[in-house]
């Protein structure tokens, strides 16, 4: 390729022009003749990282099965804000069923493609799942097992913003700890979500050996494009579980739902990797490392850890919880220190 | 072809018969059979083009079937009691959006107390689901209903239950005629979906409807089940056209004509009514049966029809509704309105109780001679149950009733059959 390394970076941000690069490496985004496969008009909020992430990840998908995809998604912000009908965002065939049942819906198309191609009524067609962290967190975890230990061929796309956002912002099982949600009110001696509870679905997936599982921020969405892609080019169930920041739920601004992904990516608070049959194999390191504190304070879900007494110990406990994932998945590059 | 065998064998035929295209199954008593058979025939390759998808609940079983339903596949699934309300949620989403999913369901009890043997309360619960309910009264009757159920299914894009009595058919072994692969091609043509999910044609399946068309599409709903009822008889001639059997159809009467007494009641027990009936006719009484074949669509014009000229309608059915009684007789006496008739209600067979000819033949002269009551529970053993009662009233903490309940009857044995 004829490019310098240094061009990358010019900006001092991870902006990479397309002109600066080859034309198979450009972004699925920046083609003319990219989808829209979640078409503009929708009813996402301003600053919405779950529309963001779902409008790459589903046009990436698109372009990887050249065309051939149908989606299946849980109930939730996606599902709502994408068709209050008449209207339909969807350019693809699209379907809602229930909150807990996404992935054994997928299934249930990926058995009737099978039987269609073997019968040769239907070409190759694709299937993804979407839903909210709720939606495969909580409510549609045991069909979301389900379809992993089968190994259907499915691809899981999960929109991790940390809570029940469409009820008006309750906790779930991937709310973070000290996050004030409508459940997890900031009063009382441990104010905010408990620590100690909640699950990592991405290391619970990784469990089941499945051909691939990766993490993903909307920070970084040619990292996002290239994960999808390369779990379009695999068979059996896969997972993808992008964080995408909720700027209603997150008490955050518009303007900051790129910036809030990046720093929970920077600060170790959510770490990005991609793993194949159950081994990590590769890791998104830590640019520019920074203490979860520049992470929190941008958020008003955590606006009761800096009152006149700031909490110091929560912090630290979170700060810990990072360095945690930095150490657990080798975030840092040791030159980089 | 005639056979001896099992009824959850013979349904497990019918449905390959059917050429299905995706079956998933959760096991459950008393329906595991059937889906043993079928995922051995699909193995085997007897099955040609079928996926055969062990899931990991009756909810999952029943949203896969959604999934493959909407992506055009002809779907079979089967379930029962506890299996049936745990998918309850995916059951009306099925018919909500118009899938054409094929259901056993091989009745049994809801607990608690939890009971593995047969009535019909599983099914009733859903019988607001939007599913057509047709119900079997033999091994034969169940066989047939599954090859109609497919056609009627897709033909109205509603899905269908059929509803086999647990233990008492799907585990019977029975004489049964099984048809040839050319008779069920000719009555039951390839899947047509009315709606698909089509990469060369894309839809949005499932968006949210608000006040503005939500009456009207449940009201569609409604006006498919409408055309069931009319579509349903039809259907059963052309059946019986190709197979040369009567089998299904909205109702099966059988010596109402002149009858002043009329059983009404749902599935296999119409067979020891039949009897019942029979031996009361030869000691000159004029009592006749009316079967229900189709619960849902409900067929209130034939029941109408063949209770109109009765004095009294003795509605026997596999089925509690805790407050009020009945729940089939709710239906029955919405046919009878404007109908100057006695109706009443008796609860028989609950959780696998048998229902005897003997008990049958004194409830109906009970009936016949004015003595029976609104509601009744038919061979009710009030010596358990009043000390149960005296329990509760002289101590607080009587403890689990129906372990209780249990000790007092001693030998558990002794209660069945």
């Amino acid at each position: 390729m004829s490019f310098q390394p240094v061009h990358f970076y010019q900006t001092g941000t991870f902006t990479v022009g397309n002109r600066l690069l080859a034309q198979e490496e450009r972004s699925v985004q920046a083609n003319m003749e990219r989808t829209n496969s979640l078409n503009s008009g929708h009813r996402a909020c301003q600053g919405c990282g779950e529309a963001l992430g779902a409008r790459y990840a589903i046009d990436a998908a698109m372009n990887a099965a050249r065309g051939r995809l149908i989606a299946a998604n849980a109930t939730g912000c996606l599902e709502v804000f994408s068709t209050p009908y008449p209207e339909t965002s969807w350019q693809i065939p699209w379907i809602h069923s229930l909150f807990g049942n996404t992935a054994a819906v997928a299934t249930g198309i990926a058995a009737a493609i099978k039987v269609k191609r073997q019968k040769g009524q239907m070409g190759d067609v694709r299937v993804v799942a979407q839903g909210g962290d709720g939606g495969t967190t909580d409510i549609g975890f045991g069909c979301l097992s389900g379809m992993f230990e089968r190994n259907d061929d499915v691809l899981y796309i999960c929109y991790d913003n940390g809570g029940y956002m469409n009820t008006g912002v309750q906790r779930s099982s991937a709310t973070p700890p000290a996050a004030r949600t409508a459940t997890t009110m900031p009063v009382g001696p441990e104010p905010g979500n408990a620590f100690g509870q909640g699950k990592f679905v991405p290391a619970i997936a990784m469990a089941h050996e499945i051909p691939y599982v990766a993490t993903a921020t909307v920070a970084d969405l040619r990292d996002l494009e290239y994960k999808v892609t390369k779990a379009m080019g695999m068979r059996g169930a896969r997972y993808i579980h992008i964080l995408v920041p909720c700027p209603l739920g997150w008490g955050a601004a518009s303007q900051d739902t790129i910036k809030l992904a990046r720093l929970a990516k920077e600060t170790g608070i959510f770490p990005v990797f991609e793993a194949e049959r159950g081994e990590v194999t590769g890791v998104l390191k830590i640019r520019r490392p920074q203490p979860v504190e520049e992470y929190l304070r941008l958020q008003k879900r955590y606006a009761h850890l800096f009152g006149k007494k700031p909490a110091v110990e929560t912090i630290a406990r979170l700060q810990a919880a990072a360095d945690k994932n930095i150490r657990k998945y080798g975030l840092l590059d040791q030159e980089a220190n | 072809m005639l056979k001896q065998t099992e009824g959850s064998h013979a349904v497990a035929e019918a449905v390959g018969l059917c050429r299905p295209e995706v079956i998933c199954a959760y096991p459950i008593s008393p329906q595991t059979h059937i889906v043993e058979g079928l995922g051995e025939m699909v193995k085997a390759g007897e099955i040609a083009n079928c996926e055969f998808i062990n899931v990991e609940s009756e909810f999952a079983a029943m949203s896969v079937a959604i999934g493959s339903s909407a992506t055009g596949a002809r779907t079979y699934t089967a379930t029962a009691s506890q299996g049936l309300l745990f998918m309850a949620e995916a059951v009306y989403n099925a018919s909500g959006l118009g899938l054409p999913i094929v259901m056993t369901v091989a009745n049994r009890a809801i607990g608690a107390p939890i009971n593995i043997w047969n009535d019909h309360t599983d099914a009733l619960s859903q019988r607001d689901s939007g599913w057509i309910q047709l119900f079997a009264e033999t091994n034969q009757e169940a066989l047939d209903l599954h090859i109609q159920a497919f056609k009627l299914a897709e033909e109205v894009s509603l899905p269908v239950m059929v509803c086999m009595d647990g233990f008492i058919l799907t585990h019977a072994y029975e004489r049964v005629d099984v048809p040839t692969q050319e008779q069920v091609d000719a009555f039951l043509p390839p899947y047509e979906p009315r709606q698909v999910l089509d990469p060369t044609e894309p839809v949005s399946i499932g968006a949210m409807v608000g006040p503005e068309a939500f009456s009207e599409v449940r009201y569609l709903a409604h006006a498919k089940q409408m055309q069931a009822l009319e579509l349903i008889p039809q259907m059963a001639e052309q059946f019986k056209q190709i197979f040369g059997r009567d089998s299904g159809g909205l109702t099966h009467s059988y010596l109402v004509d002149d009858a002043e007494t009329i059983v009404v009641a749902m599935g296999s027990v119409l067979g020891t009514i039949k009897d019942t009936v029979d031996d009361m006719r030869s000691a000159g009484e004029k009592i006749g049966v009316l079967g229900i074949t189709s619960y849902r669509p409900f067929p209130i014009e034939s029941v109408r029809t063949a209770l109109q000229n009765a004095q009294r309608v003795v509605v026997l059915e596999k089925s509690l509704a805790v407050g009020i009684g009945g729940v089939l007789s709710t239906d029955v006496r919405m046919a009878m309105s404007g109908l100057q008739l006695h109706g009443h209600t008796v609860v028989a067979g609950l959780g696998g109780r048998a229902i005897t000819r003997k008990s049958l033949r004194a409830l109906f002269g009970k009936a016949i001679r004015g003595e029976l009551g609104h509601l009744t529970f038919l061979d009710l053993d009030w010596n358990v149950v009043n000390k149960q009662l005296e329990r509760e009233r002289t101590k607080r903490r009587s403890g689990p009733a129906a372990e209780s309940m249990l000790r007092d009857v001693g030998v558990v044995a002794a209660r069945i059959g």
